[in-house]
């Protein structure tokens, strides 16, 4: 059975990486610039669309009860 | 305030262009006695080039400026013959700690592998780095280091540029075949030809209190988001030397920052971090705000832009002055070369080509952990928070934390000068790499690797045996010598020994040579006098060697 990687896993196959910092900070900023000249109810369909769309991509449902009960924790 | 630094004040000397009367020519002037234009003209000296070197001030920088150089630039430093003086009254710290509200969530060592020279950062205020290097410049005779020499106007042609310097005596004309503008953030003769700089200001403001106390906090870099002592906020706490701590304080743009400075603020702020009775002196108090932002060109014909007054970071990350300095150790051999025909003048474009390309990834970084630092939208704080949250548990987390992506060097890769590789090759030393360090041995001598390999073209031949090195290797070789540029050939080699026809051997004493540079036996590196790496090859050959160098000085 899959389980939830909570390791480090942001890569570019079109890119060499000189820093292992920089593939998350791609990811990060790509993240941050989605958001941009959005209103925080825009913001939330985003997310909210955004999850939809990533949880459809892994479909393992166990895996995804396992980052839906990660993410809960000490909400 | 100050109270642990006296500042030197150096003698102001009437220039011989009042006293003689007649405009003179030189061949490179240098404008700004900053850690990157005293750089700049140590290097010209050192290389056997009369530099003139004009400051419109007569001391050191004032105040709390630059703290953290990193190991690129203590290498550089080294071959400028102040990186034992740094070192020595510098704090040399790897680890950096990152705090969410009450709990530690993430650390990090700066310097993952041993077996390297220097630390992967010291602090050390800026004023001591700058004196060290004036005393350097001052030993050398090629330097003229002018004080309260102010450029008031300059103009350029395409061969020459003409600046007239104010002084307490008057104002005097000189001409120059090449100008450094190493004069800051402010840049006066970026202003005076009209150049624009391109970025953005960050809308926020930043409190530095430098603190002279007595603590046994360990010598590491702590971050603080959103701390209970400064709720909301970040704040950084830094090491100095002379029991100097550096403080700096979020405050939000909101602040008033005169009303910030005042003692009745700042000591109750410091008293809530440090959470005791503890006594402390103020030392320095300012209030800053920053901008990131560069030039489009970092050459401008006859002028040639280096650190601040090319490009300007957030201080997240200590991108300012470590990158100035490698921005003069990119620049300085270049010129060097082109001063004595033996390299085209375009040769100084490739000095923008791979500075600009740094400049970018430096602002790139910085950008981002501003972003992290002081998030511009609350779409923005809320995945910051997130991602504290989620940092003490869970890795792919920490890896997300950005108080600052600490200076590192620039890969050159892609940049005109390199040759790409022909073979294959593991491991980070592509061509354009800023060049690994290693310790090696030497005639039973313990040395390290860059300071054996710097100022000059050489080419790297890792050998299993020194001695078994055969006569068809050796005259491959001896074209390299004698080219215009010479290229000094070196042996590495796996175990000690004498080699034939007196080349210099180093032992790799302790492999890492061979395991950073995926070396073996007939393995050659040309490296270049910026210790980064030209071309590579797994087997000698002359021809290939040349047309590499050629390539690495503009000549293709």
């Amino acid at each position: 059975m899959a389980t939830l990687n909570t390791a480090a896993n942001f890569s570019d196959p079109d890119k060499r990486y000189f820093r292992a910092f920089s593939p998350g900070d791609d990811f990060y900023e790509a993240l941050i610039d989605a958001h941009r000249e959005l209103s925080d109810a825009q913001s939330a369909l985003l997310n909210a669309r955004l999850i939809l769309l990533l949880a459809n991509h892994i479909g393992d449902l166990n895996v995804v009860r396992e980052a839906l009960s990660i993410a809960r924790e000490d909400v | 305030m100050l109270s642990t630094y006296g500042h030197p004040q150096y003698a102001y000397v009437p220039p011989v262009e009042l006293r003689a009367g007649a405009t003179r020519r030189y061949a490179v002037v240098v404008v700004g006695a900053g850690p990157v234009g005293l750089a700049a003209a140590i290097d010209l000296a050192q290389r056997g080039t009369p530099v003139l070197l004009l400051d419109d001030d007569d001391t050191v920088s004032v105040g709390s400026r630059g703290i953290c150089y990193a190991k690129r630039a203590l290498e550089v430093l080294d071959r400028l013959g102040v990186g034992d003086g740094c070192v020595a009254k510098g704090v040399s710290w790897n680890v950096g700690r990152t705090f969410f509200r009450d709990d530690e969530v993430y650390n990090f060592q700066l310097l993952s592998q041993p077996d390297h020279k220097r630390p992967g950062m010291i602090n050390l205020q800026q004023y001591y780095l700058e004196e060290f290097l004036v005393k350097r410049a001052q030993e050398l005779p090629l330097v003229d280091l002018r004080w309260k020499n102010k450029v008031v106007a300059v103009c350029q042609s395409d061969d020459l540029a003409t600046l007239q310097v104010e002084t307490p005596d008057g104002v005097y004309a000189l001409e120059t075949d090449w100008l450094i503008a190493a004069d800051g953030a402010r840049s006066s003769l970026r202003r005076m030809l009209n150049l624009e700089v391109e970025g953005k200001v960050f809308m926020d403001r930043f409190l530095i209190a430098d603190v002279v106390m007595k603590a046994d906090f360990p010598a590491e870099r702590w971050f603080w988001f959103d701390p209970p002592f400064h709720r909301g906020q970040s704040v950084l706490l830094h090491r100095q030397p002379d029991n100097v701590w550096r403080i700096d304080f979020q405050l939000g743009w909101q602040a008033d920052p005169e009303e910030e400075k005042k003692p009745e603020h700042v000591i109750p702020r410091i008293k809530a971090m440090l959470g005791d009775d503890r006594q402390f002196d103020l030392e320095w108090v300012s209030v800053y705000t920053f901008q990131c932002r560069r030039m489009r060109d970092f050459r401008h014909r006859r002028v040639l832009f280096v650190g601040d007054a090319a490009h300007q970071v957030s201080p997240f990350g200590a991108r300012g002055a470590n990158s100035g300095i490698q921005d003069a150790d990119n620049l300085i051999w270049k010129l060097n070369l082109v001063l004595d025909r033996k390299a085209p003048e375009t040769l100084l474009d490739s000095y923008a080509e791979e500075r600009e390309l740094a400049a970018d990834e430096n602002l790139m970084n910085s950008t981002r952990s501003t972003e992290f630092i002081t998030p511009g939208s609350s779409a923005s704080l809320t995945f910051r928070n997130a991602v504290l949250s989620l940092a003490g548990r869970y890795p792919f987390a920490r890896a997300l934390v950005n108080s600052g992506r600490l200076s590192v060097p620039s890969v050159l890769e892609g940049s005109s000068l390199n040759t790409p590789d022909s073979e294959c090759f593991r491991g980070e030393m592509i061509p354009g790499a800023p060049m690994d360090d290693a310790p090696l041995r030497e005639a039973g001598r313990e040395l390290w690797l860059l300071d054996a390999v710097r100022d000059r073209f050489m080419l790297l031949c890792y050998v299993d045996t020194p001695a078994a090195v055969d006569a068809t290797t050796l005259a491959a070789l001896a074209p390299l010598g004698a080219a215009p540029v010479a290229v000094e050939v070196v042996l590495v080699a796996a175990r000690d020994g004498v080699a034939p026809g007196g080349l210099r051997v180093l032992e790799d004493s302790a492999g890492r040579y061979a395991e950073r540079y995926d070396a073996r036996n007939g393995t050659a590196y040309l490296v270049r006098p910026d210790q980064h790496v030209s071309a590579r090859w797994r087997t000698i050959d002359s021809e290939r060697v040349l047309a590499a160098l050629a390539r690495a000085i503009g000549r293709v």
